[in-house]
């Protein structure tokens, strides 16, 4: 049994089987042997040779595979294990210099990649791939783990993975995916994003989770205490399953106030409604008791298919879901690549800075022909409900004059030729630079509404990487520079009288709820699977209290301080669901 | 057995150079003699038996190669592959092109 600590994540616990993700970045270390097992090093990499070639071998007799194309790929791969002098080249360093044979493999097909992918000539240097294929097939003999197909998976598992991609979480079968581990990634990643949509156990920043797991082994995900238990024994094993009982308990007693209101003790309603990344998320969100979309994400039309979508994959993905909402609000955000995600056609060019650089509405504007055929297809999805446009990453009342006017050429388009909309369509700002929120009140004259979505806002104000371990304990919601963005912010929405909202992750936190709720806001959106608890939150406190909560938080210095203070606050409120 | 030596001369003429399709077909035709055979582009000169070495070469089109061959097969050895860069790599575009035009 071998117990492993990281972030939670993601809320509740999964037993089962593992599998194990190899990803492109997996590092093998430099490890050394003693000069007494060289014999049997070698060895391990003649066998990993012999069963690399035998599997390539069946695959190159396999009649199913006529494609032409595939099975050359596969006889290229198969000449390079067969190829004498690559071999020796990889036992000689296990032999001469005494290193793992994984190390030896690893690092002699790097250096060969590497020298491709520096050759000018674009052709070969893509060839780099092809031999990066042949080091994992080789590692995942000599690591003893079978080839898996996560496309294919058939039965419950949990994934454990370096890091999982946008990719790799799009060509999961939800149906048996129990719960993630990841060595890599905080409370902001896209696993814990996609973990917290979809309802299932997650915990990341393990650092060595996938060296350490045993593919035949049992593991339990406990997302609750961001602990992963690998190979647990049999009174282990008993007490989560005892854990995952309480915690389908708990779920369904959340799940009991769903078709109450979210209002105060002392009568103000608050407005909770829902962050989805895929069309088919809108049942879970009324499911949960959301009473509309506070953030439609539009990404997923440009990084789960082969080509970029086309106005009329716009059009459905879109009406699908305001369809499902009829008079509530959809409010949908304009496409956010750049920075760590990107299209089909890749247009982006590797930025030494991707967060300082082009990215989300700027990369918009600098594309116009896929920008327009998004808003088009907003704007004629709009006479099916109650729909919002928001434009992301606005810093400048520039850009945001830019934006409306490129939604207006679109809107005399459609003018012209006679395709409905509605023309009152009401447009807002995700207010998430340091420069948005400071000029807010000039922003505020030319939108309609504002929604602050706090993990840029606090990455940028703070100036931390959410994503790198190294830094995130600095990234925190509680530091006194975020509070005071977010007061102006509210201050200067109250005051123009259009609406500010907050679809970040701190809407998700029951910590921050009074703190936000004292602060002024009334509408939150979160993820579906969290509505239940944060109302609850909503239906333990009083807008007084909140109010007298923010004045003492307003007037304090340090992070740690408000942080231990809110705790304490919510822990008095609703002790159980800490 | 006399051992003979070969030299000749080749460039490189399929667009995409010598990648991995090609350098398997010089592999293993280079295979098929007895003869060790080098193949070098001035700076370097590698083992034309061995995949690894010779996708290492990273040969563009254009690129003029060396192709050296020592043993009894030597002249047959050379022969054989320079038939096969001039003429037969090329067979991959023009298979393609065949294709394009039939669909």
């Amino acid at each position: 049994m071998e117990i492993k600590k990281g972030i939670a994540v993601s809320p509740g616990i999964a037993i089962a089987k593992p599998l194990v993700i190899d990803s492109e970045d997996y590092r093998i270390p430099r490890r050394s042997i003693l000069p007494s097992a060289k014999v049997a090093e070698v060895k391990k990499v003649r066998d990993a040779f012999h069963k690399a070639v035998g599997e390539l071998e069946k695959i190159d007799s396999d009649d199913r595979i006529a494609e032409g194309n595939i099975k050359d790929i596969f006889a290229v791969h198969l000449r390079f294990l067969k190829d004498k002098n690559l071999r020796k080249k990889i036992t000689d360093l296990v032999y001469n210099d005494l290193l793992t044979a994984e190390y030896a493999v690893s690092t002699t097909l790097r250096d060969i990649a590497n020298h491709f992918a520096s050759v000018q000539d674009r052709y070969i240097s893509e060839r780099a791939t092809d031999i990066y294929d042949i080091e994992k097939r080789l590692l995942r003999h000599l690591l003893g783990r079978k080839r898996e197909d996560i496309e294919h998976i058939s039965h419950e598992v949990v994934i454990v993975a370096h890091e999982l991609s946008p990719t790799q979480t799009a060509s999961f079968d939800r149906k048996f995916i129990r719960g993630f581990a990841t060595d890599a990634g905080g409370r902001t990643s896209h696993t814990a994003i996609v973990a917290r949509s979809l309802g299932i156990p997650a915990v990341v920043g393990l650092e060595d989770v996938t060296r350490n797991v045993d593919p035949t082994a049992t593991v339990v995900i406990d997302g609750n205490r961001g602990v992963v238990v690998i190979d647990p024994d049999e009174p282990t094993l008993k007490q989560y399953q005892q854990f995952a009982i309480e915690f389908d308990r708990l779920e369904r007693e959340l799940d009991a106030i769903r078709d109450l209101d979210a209002v105060t003790r002392d009568g103000v309603a608050i407005e909770l409604l829902g962050n989805i990344e895929f069309p088919h998320e809108a049942e879970i969100v009324l499911d949960k008791g959301g009473s509309g979309i506070g953030l439609y994400r539009t990404e997923f039309l440009y990084l789960y298919n082969q080509t970029e979508p086309t106005e009329e994959d716009h059009y459905n993905a879109y009406s699908e879901v305001i369809r499902v909402f009829g008079d509530m609000p959809v409010i949908i955000r304009t496409m956010d690549l750049g920075a760590d995600k990107f299209t089909q056609s890749r247009r982006f060019v590797r930025e030494p800075n991707p967060f300082l650089g082009l990215r989300s509405i700027r990369f918009c504007l600098q594309n116009l022909v896929m920008f327009k055929t998004q808003l088009r297809a907003i704007l004629r999805a709009s006479v099916h409900g109650n729909v919002h446009v928001m434009f992301p990453l606005i810093s400048s009342l520039h850009e945001l004059r830019q934006a409306k006017m490129i939604l207006h050429d679109v809107m005399d388009d459609l003018e012209e030729d006679s395709i409905e909309y509605r023309p009152d369509v009401p447009v807002g700002i995700m207010v998430e630079t340091p420069s948005a929120a400071l000029t807010a009140s000039i922003l505020a004259r030319e939108c309609d509404f504002f929604s602050i979505g706090t993990n840029d806002l606090i990455q940028y104000t703070l100036a931390v990487d959410r994503g790198n371990e190294r830094v995130s304990t600095l990234y925190s919601g509680a530091d006194p520079a975020v509070i005071i963005l977010l007061r102006s912010v509210i201050h200067e929405a109250n005051r123009a009288r259009i609406s500010a909202g907050i679809c970040g992750e701190m809407a998700s936190e029951p910590e921050f709820i009074m703190l936000l709720l004292g602060l002024g806001f009334r509408t939150f959106s979160l993820a579906p699977p969290m509505i239940p608890e944060i109302k609850k939150v909503i239906r333990s406190v009083t807008i007084e209290s909140c109010n007298s909560l923010a004045r003492k938080v307003l007037l304090m210095n340090s992070e740690r301080e408000v942080i231990n203070y809110l705790r304490n606050a919510a822990m008095k409120v609703l002790p159980e669901v800490f | 057995m006399s051992d003979s030596v070969s030299q000749t001369e080749v460039e490189i003429r399929n667009a995409n150079g010598l990648h991995l399709r090609p350098a398997m077909q010089l592999v293993d035709t280079a295979s098929r003699f007895m003869s060790d055979v080098k193949i070098s582009n001035g700076k370097t000169s590698v083992d034309g038996k061995s995949i690894m070495q010779v996708t290492m070469l990273a040969a563009s089109a254009g690129t003029k190669l060396t192709i050296t061959a020592r043993g009894s097969d030597a002249q047959m050895a050379t022969e054989a592959l320079k038939d096969l860069i001039e003429n037969k790599l090329c067979g991959e575009q023009s298979r393609q092109a065949e294709k394009k035009s039939a669909g």
